[in-house]
């Protein structure tokens, strides 16, 4: 589904990505682990084409991402708070996204519906506007959005940052839910090993722009994961 | 303390965004505070003569009389442009600085406003002046001064003012009420008033009473303050009452319904967009000093046509040349989704000619000044619903400067939209169609003229097309650009 080749992006003469060759099929959930710097968001930010790549494409569902607008139909994403319309109201934003992605009312008060846990009720029906609620609610409004209109692939930056721990759970298994029931392609970045080991088919690792283990869960261990975050480990990658 | 403090608010105006921003931004700040001090300190020169000149009395009786109106207005102005202190605070509060410290430096930090210190371009050569009429020197200074410690006095005044709106109102309707029944020669204040200024020159002792006043207001200020500043009370982020949009009637429009209905929730819910609203509406009054004969400079038939467009396009202006800027803050959500550039400005140009619409509509009341001059108030509709819609779009598109739209930042810093290519605009906005005018009306007449607009007006409206494929272009190339923009 993603394909990579030769990406990289630089500021000035500082490479913050360099990803040679990656490809990701589809219906996987797929975990972005790394430091803060490691390159995770511009990963992100590059795959939605919000920025420009130094060398090298994504292809994203069969197109060039920064050639095509193709994709744009089929991937939904929540980075961060530039994804919020700030004055709207929760039900107000939910319906735009949904009339951008041509979904129905009845359609996306079902899809809501599976989100009540997750809302635990703090979301709908409060006459708030959105730039009024606290950050971490107003994740969870980003990341129900992203999944309005069943797109086949959903990017989330750092969901489970800033979430309660019930939250927390909910996420996992409405990602879980919606990756067996549907069939929908996640991509996840952490901070939280263990919620990527908990939640993903495949763990990705970046350290510094650079792709440094790609692995499966069911092959990895959490301890082995932790390695990767240890300082032997992190002086030992500085050195090479 | 008070110097650590100080540094840190010098960081904070020298990396301020409208700073680093560009080039062309501090070129214009900088002629803006030029500007207004020029004003000020030829007003400061010349206020003696003029007075002279128009043989209005004794002129440091006179100047002693309107002082209270200057302070009047000054207090009205500073209310509308003067921007508060409260902001920033906040991070201090976890320091060890005593809460007093923090208080009074931000209550001192306003002094050094471009609304305290500008007067002094006026009262310093004014003193001077009157010095060498022959007034008493020290007399002179201790009066100046007492002068502006009731300007400063001000400053604090609005600062209280601004947080109780009802003792804003009052103020308004006490200096606008007194000013204009002295207009209307129905009562006079000043003869009252002027000998209360007066005093200050006659017994200097007397400053003490405007100090204390000064003091008086700072001391409200502070204690106004220091009980406000706590998360929950004057640093509080206040939770809006949302205002309802009626869904159904967009939805009837598809697409554009869904994106016109965010942008009237833009405009309704956000004060930087109401603001550029309220100004768009105030250009309605502008054809007043066109068609009544007020100004003799305007009397040429073509700023009829400029009047025209001007009195209508309120709206375009204000609004659509901050198109995309108004959607800064989520351009990334917007870039991301199921939209197309088309769509997103077609909804954008609906909106601007819906608005035009309506200002056309609230304008009919110039019909009262005749059937002629009501003809150009269309045209200039005409003009600004087939031309300077889409054209409004295409420099917007050059500006990329990120909207706050929660702050109503009243700063003249903040009007950062200057681009020349978007200037350079100005010219098929304004420029094209006056000047057909005059030509046309110079070699036959006025009726031919404004039949030239209308003509012009159609062929610009089957330009719409190119002029939206140039616009997108521009969206195309300068995306990353404007993302990094609005996202810094």
């Amino acid at each position: 589904m993603i394909h990579v080749a030769n990406l990289s992006k630089s500021y000035a003469k500082n490479t913050v990505l360099s990803i040679d060759q990656l490809d990701l099929q589809a219906g996987e959930i797929i975990g972005l682990v790394g430091n803060n710097g490691a390159g995770k968001t511009t990963f992100f930010s590059l795959l939605l084409d919000l920025i420009k790549p130094t060398t090298g494409c994504i292809e994203n569902q069969g197109v060039q991402v920064d050639q095509s607008e193709a994709w744009k139909k089929e991937t939904a994403a929540f980075i961060d708070e530039n994804f919020l319309i700030g004055y709207l109201t929760a039900e107000e934003y939910f319906d735009f996204i949904a009339g951008l992605r041509g979904v129905s009312s009845s359609e996306l008060e079902a899809l809501l519906s599976q989100f009540h846990p997750f809302f635990n009720e703090e979301i709908l029906g409060n006459k708030k506007y959105i730039r009024d609620y606290s950050k971490g609610n107003q994740k969870k409004i980003g990341i129900a959005a992203a999944f309005i209109g069943t797109p086949q692939l959903v990017i989330l930056d750092e969901p489970f940052a800033n979430l309660d721990p019930r939250a927390q759970m909910q996420l996992q298994k409405l990602l879980k839910h919606f990756n067996s029931e549907k069939g929908l392609s996640v991509m996840v970045s952490s901070h939280d090993l263990l919620h990527v080991s908990e939640v993903c088919q495949r763990i990705l690792i970046l350290n510094k722009g650079l792709l440094v283990k790609d692995a499966r869960t069911s092959d990895i261990t959490l301890d082995a994961l932790r390695a990767f975050f240890s300082d032997e480990r992190a002086e030992e990658s500085e050195a090479s | 303390m008070l110097l650590t403090l100080f540094r840190l608010e010098l960081k904070s105006i020298f990396r301020a965004p409208t700073w680093s921003q560009n080039l062309w931004m501090r070129i214009l700040i900088v002629f803006a505070i030029l500007y207004f001090a020029l004003i000020f300190i030829s007003l400061g020169v010349g206020a003696y003569f003029i007075i002279e000149k128009l043989e209005l009395g004794e002129p440091f009786t006179v100047i002693n009389r309107y002082i209270l109106y200057y302070l009047g207005f000054d207090l009205i102005f500073r209310y509308m442009l003067q921007p508060m202190p409260v902001t920033d605070v906040q991070p201090l509060l976890y320091q060890p600085i005593p809460k007093n410290g923090v208080v009074h430096f931000s209550l001192l930090k306003t002094l050094y406003s471009f609304f305290n210190w500008s007067h002094l371009l006026l009262l310093i050569p004014l003193s001077i002046v009157l010095m060498t009429k022959g007034q008493q020197s020290l007399n002179t200074l201790i009066w100046a001064g007492g002068v502006y410690v009731l300007l400063l006095t001000n400053n604090y005044l609005n600062i209280i003012i601004n947080q109780k709106t009802a003792i804003f109102i009052v103020a308004a309707i006490l200096v606008g009420g007194t000013a204009g029944l002295q207009y209307f020669d129905l009562f006079d204040l000043t003869p009252f008033t002027q000998p209360l200024f007066s005093a200050i020159y006659a017994h200097p002792l007397s400053i003490a009473v405007p100090l204390l006043i000064a003091l008086g207001s700072y001391l409200y200020a502070f204690s106004h303050f220091k009980a406000q500043m706590h998360l929950d009370t004057g640093l509080a982020k206040k939770t809006e009452k949302t205002i309802a949009i009626d869904q159904k009637y967009f939805e009837r429009f598809g697409k554009l319904g869904l994106l016109l209905k965010n942008d009237v929730a833009l405009i309704v819910r956000n004060k930087r967009a109401r603001m550029a609203v309220f100004a768009g509406f105030f250009f309605i009054f502008y054809g007043l000093l066109f068609f009544t004969g007020a100004i003799e400079a305007y009397d040429g038939v073509y700023w009829r046509v400029f009047a025209g467009i001007f009195v209508t396009g309120g709206f375009l202006f204000s609004f659509g040349q901050y198109v995309p800027s108004w959607d800064s803050s989520y351009y990334s959500l917007l870039m991301t989704q199921n939209l197309t550039y088309v769509e997103y400005l077609k909804s954008k140009y609906t909106l601007i000619q819906v608005f035009t619409a309506f200002t056309t509509l609230l304008s009919s009341w110039y019909i009262v000044f005749g059937w002629d001059i009501f003809t150009y108030v269309l045209i200039g509709a005409l003009y600004n619903m087939s031309v300077n819609a889409a054209i409004v779009l295409w420099g917007g598109a050059y500006v990329r400067t990120k909207i706050d739209l929660t702050s109503s930042k009243k700063a003249f810093g903040d009007k950062n939209a200057f681009n020349y290519k978007s200037l350079l605009l100005t010219l098929p906005k304004i420029a094209l169609p006056v000047g057909l005018f005059a030509l046309v009306d110079y070699f036959l007449g006025a009726t031919a003229a404004k039949l030239s607009i209308v003509a012009i007006s159609l062929i610009g409206l089957s330009l719409k097309p190119w002029i939206f494929r140039r616009v997108i272009a521009i969206y195309k190339k300068e995306k990353y650009q404007t993302l990094k923009a609005y996202r810094s």
